[in-house]
């Protein structure tokens, strides 16, 4: 039924009295409520069954005041399934289906902590309890992700009871167009899809084209590889997305929206649509919204897995159903976009900040980050680094102390090489650069950029050769091939690459790839094209002397390029074990049992499968 | 065989315009009908896509242009078990080329291929966002997170033997 303002608030004042012992550290009442956590990573490892089994379990028990929930992603997913237990901010993880009945009946009906299921810190091994204990999560500041792991993204009464709809009610009864533009312009939110473009500037050229159709679009398009950030936030909080988007519509004064989301995504896609639907039953999408004269829709447009169509202008080539290949600009969207309307795109974490800015004004927003960059990002915190999750800082926090305090490190052992940001546009950043605080404008100096906000740890058995040319691959098969730079130079990148890490380089390679980088830079038609070298250019930058000992000295010292590297026994390790020579499938490993065995280099195909099959850590 | 071949062809047709009805005959559904007609069979057959040419009213191939541009339409049917492995960053860092070396290996297949009894294929796809299991692949829709080849090699021997 459609909602008025007051049975909005009516709702928002009830809902928030039964949820508040999800944010009320002080909450003293009888409820518990089981936070089972919903994201992708958890997803895959069974915590729908988890959840069931906890249902189940409670019903048998005839346990009264718990309740269990279904919450978007909690972040820490190298150690999912997570599960939350409020008020008492229990911090679960790796939970399996068989340690339910262990937390209900230890935790919930004796009140007693299951210190098995507790998430240990990685240097003291200790166990801790509390989730805002969590070293994961001491430095973060959730804006973004504010609802993330707090509400049931699928009830929207939940969302309701957390200030939800309080912006849009805010913008459409007090605030003019006008208004809502200088807020967004006050608070410094730049674009959240990696360029960094000023929001509120962005609004205003779309409200001050003239047209009578205008668009509004969410770019929710994540083709980065290693980024889940905006899949996050659509998972885990999907009405934060749509509500900012009715907030554009009036802005900007247009009655449509189109959200492009990845077809890989399905839960994304799925909690969506149960999001649009439950807006349209509550006629906060449609006409007269909250009683007002605003009319705004939004349809779900999936995109078919082409990493271009995250560029603005091949997205909206997309979303009319064609070949996603961008436009030549200008015209700009905002001038000439979908059906050469004035259009607004944004991307999903910029459109995540909207509302909490309306809410909480954009004094308190630009209190946040650096001089240039204000608010939060969001990072998809990912490869060779013990936590790996979803993390969100304040602009301005170094990578050191997202790597090594948030992210608890390197594993193994093994020591930090490099991090790569921005995806394949982006670039890798050394250690000696660990401490620069980030911002957009600081990562662009050192050769890489903010990106979407993929963030690539990866440790001293990384080749960056092979880094780089892992990066041209994607944009050779990702490149939409409209413009030759693009469609032909990133190949002969890739090329020589290719030559290089097959043991085939010559040290004119290394100058042929700077030139080819910069004319390719120089000549793409798009955002693509034009940063498909920075892996590239970076590692030339910063590692240059890989390069060389892989044309001159033809080794590799990560031993990640076979040609360059051989495979060895230590015969001081080796036990005879035998685990080895089992482990080859090529039958290069010879040896008698408890002595010492060897590798046949003519045989070898350096698969590696002896590696990681020893036990000893004898071979290498 | 021709006169069988005649009758899944007139299925195709007539499943694949109860789809397209669905949608108005705007061009811009052009993608929206493919994703389902991608997921009921697989892939999309050719008579899908005159179908589809027919319904929307544009050339065969402006729909044909769209399918190759789009890396999750393809032009020939999945195995009944679709290997697909992750390269994205995450996964590439922690070793997934080694995951692709061996699945070719054993199912003596390239990527995008199909084998010849129809039982495997495999592909290799950018990121499914499930970066905190890297390594990841999936077989149909299911997820194996922090593969190794191991793990891998148990699970396809598995299906192998069946």
């Amino acid at each position: 039924m459609k909602k008025s303002i007051e049975d909005i608030e009516k709702i928002r004042a009830e809902k928030y009295k039964e949820l508040s012992l999800r944010v009320d550290n002080n909450y003293s009442g009888k409820q518990k409520d089981i936070l089972v956590c919903h994201g992708t990573g958890c997803t895959s490892s069974k915590s729908p069954e988890i959840l069931g089994e906890l249902k189940k379990i409670l019903k048998e028990k005839k346990i009264e005041n718990v309740n269990v929930v279904m919450v978007g992603c909690l972040g820490l997913c190298s150690k999912g399934p997570v599960v939350i237990v409020r008020p008492d901010d229990t911090f679960y993880s790796m939970v399996t289906v068989q340690d339910c009945e262990e937390i209900i009946n230890s935790h919930i009906i004796n009140g007693k902590v299951v210190e098995k299921l507790l998430c240990k810190t990685i240097d003291t091994k200790k166990a801790i309890e509390k989730l805002d204990d969590q070293p994961f999560y001491k430095k973060q500041k959730r804006i973004a992700l504010k609802n993330c792991g707090v509400i049931d993204p699928e009830i929207i009464d939940e969302y309701i009871a957390f200030d939800g709809f309080k912006a849009l009610e805010k913008v459409l009864t007090k605030m003019k167009p006008e208004e809502v533009i200088e807020e967004l312009t006050k608070s410094g939110l730049r674009g959240r899809g990696g360029a960094g473009f000023p929001t509120g500037m962005k609004w205003n050229f779309v409200l001050k084209e003239q047209g009578e159709q205008k668009y509004v679009v969410c770019n929710a398009d994540e083709g980065d590889p290693g980024a889940f950030m905006d899949r996050s936030i659509l998972e885990g909080d999907p009405h934060a997305v749509l509500e900012a988007m009715s907030i554009a519509g009036y802005t900007v004064g247009a009655n449509k929206g189109y959200i492009y989301v990845r077809a890989e995504y399905p839960i994304a896609v799925h909690r969506l649509q149960i999001a649009i639907d439950q807006e349209r039953e509550y006629g906060l999408l449609g006409k007269n919204i909250l009683g007002t004269d605003h009319e705004f829709d939004i349809e779900i447009r999936l995109g078919a897995g082409a990493f271009v169509c995250g560029e603005e202008t091949a997205l909206l080539e997309s979303v009319e159903g064609k070949r996603g290949q961008p436009r030549l600009k200008p015209p700009f969207p905002a001038n000439s976009g979908l059906w050469q309307k004035p259009t607004l795109i944004n991307n999903v974490e910029t459109y995540a900040n909207i509302t909490r800015i309306i809410n909480k004004g954009a004094d308190w927003y630009s209190s946040i980050g650096t001089e240039s960059s204000k608010g939060t990002k969001v990072f998809a915190l990912g490869g060779n680094v013990n936590n790996v999750g979803l993390v969100e800082v304040p602009m301005g926090t170094t990578l050191r102390e997202i790597i090594f305090d948030i992210g608890g490190g390197i594993p193994n052992g093994r020591t930090f090489k490099a991090a790569q940001t921005g995806g394949p546009s982006g670039g890798c950043i050394p250690e000696k650069y660990l401490d620069t605080p980030i911002d957009y404008e600081s990562l662009k100096e050192i050769g890489s950029m903010m990106g979407s906000g993929g963030l690539i740890v990866m440790d001293d058995s990384k080749c960056m050769v092979n880094l780089a040319k892992f990066y041209l691959d994607f944009t050779v098969s990702e490149s939409c091939g409209k413009c030759t730079p693009c469609r032909v130079g990133t190949k002969r990148m890739w090329e020589i690459l290719d030559k290089i890490c097959e043991g085939n380089g010559k040290e004119e390679d290394i100058e042929n790839l700077r030139t080819l980088a910069k004319n390719i830079c120089k000549a793409s038609v798009c955002g693509l094209g034009q940063t498909a070298p920075n892996p590239v250019i970076s590692t030339l930058k910063y590692f240059e002397d890989e390069y060389r000992e892989h044309v001159i000295d033809k080794s590799c010292r990560a031993k990640e390029c076979k040609n360059l590297t051989m495979i060895e026994i230590d015969p001081e390790k080796c036990k005879g074990c035998d685990l080895c020579k089992k482990a080859c499938p090529a039958n290069a490993i010879t040896g008698e049992v408890t002595k010492v065995h060897e590798i046949d280099q003519n045989k070898c195909i350096k698969c590696r499968s002896c590696v990681s099959a020893c036990p000893f850590k004898a071979i290498s | 065989m021709s006169e069988k071949r005649n009758c899944a062809d007139e299925r195709a047709r007539k499943e694949t315009l109860e789809i397209a009805e669905k949608y108005t005959k705007d061009r811009d559904n052009l993608i929206a009908i493919l994703n389902e007609v991608q997921v009921k069979y697989g892939y999309i057959p050719k008579e899908s896509q005159l179908t589809i040419a027919e319904y929307l009213n544009i050339p065969l191939a402006e729909v044909y242009g769209v399918i190759t541009f789009y890396s999750r339409f393809t032009l020939i049917p999945k195995g009944k078990y679709n290997i697909s492995i992750c390269m994205g960053t995450a996964c590439f860092v922690k070793g997934a080329k080694d995951l692709v070396e061996r699945a070719k290996e054993k199912l003596g297949i390239e990527e995008g291929q199909t084998t010849e009894d129809g039982k495997f294929s495999l592909e290799t796809m950018r990121c499914v966002g499930a970066c905190g299991l890297a390594p990841v692949f999936t077989i149909n829709d299911e997820v194996y997170g922090k593969a190794t080849v191991k793990k891998l090699d148990e699970v396809l021997d598995k299906l192998i033997n069946e």
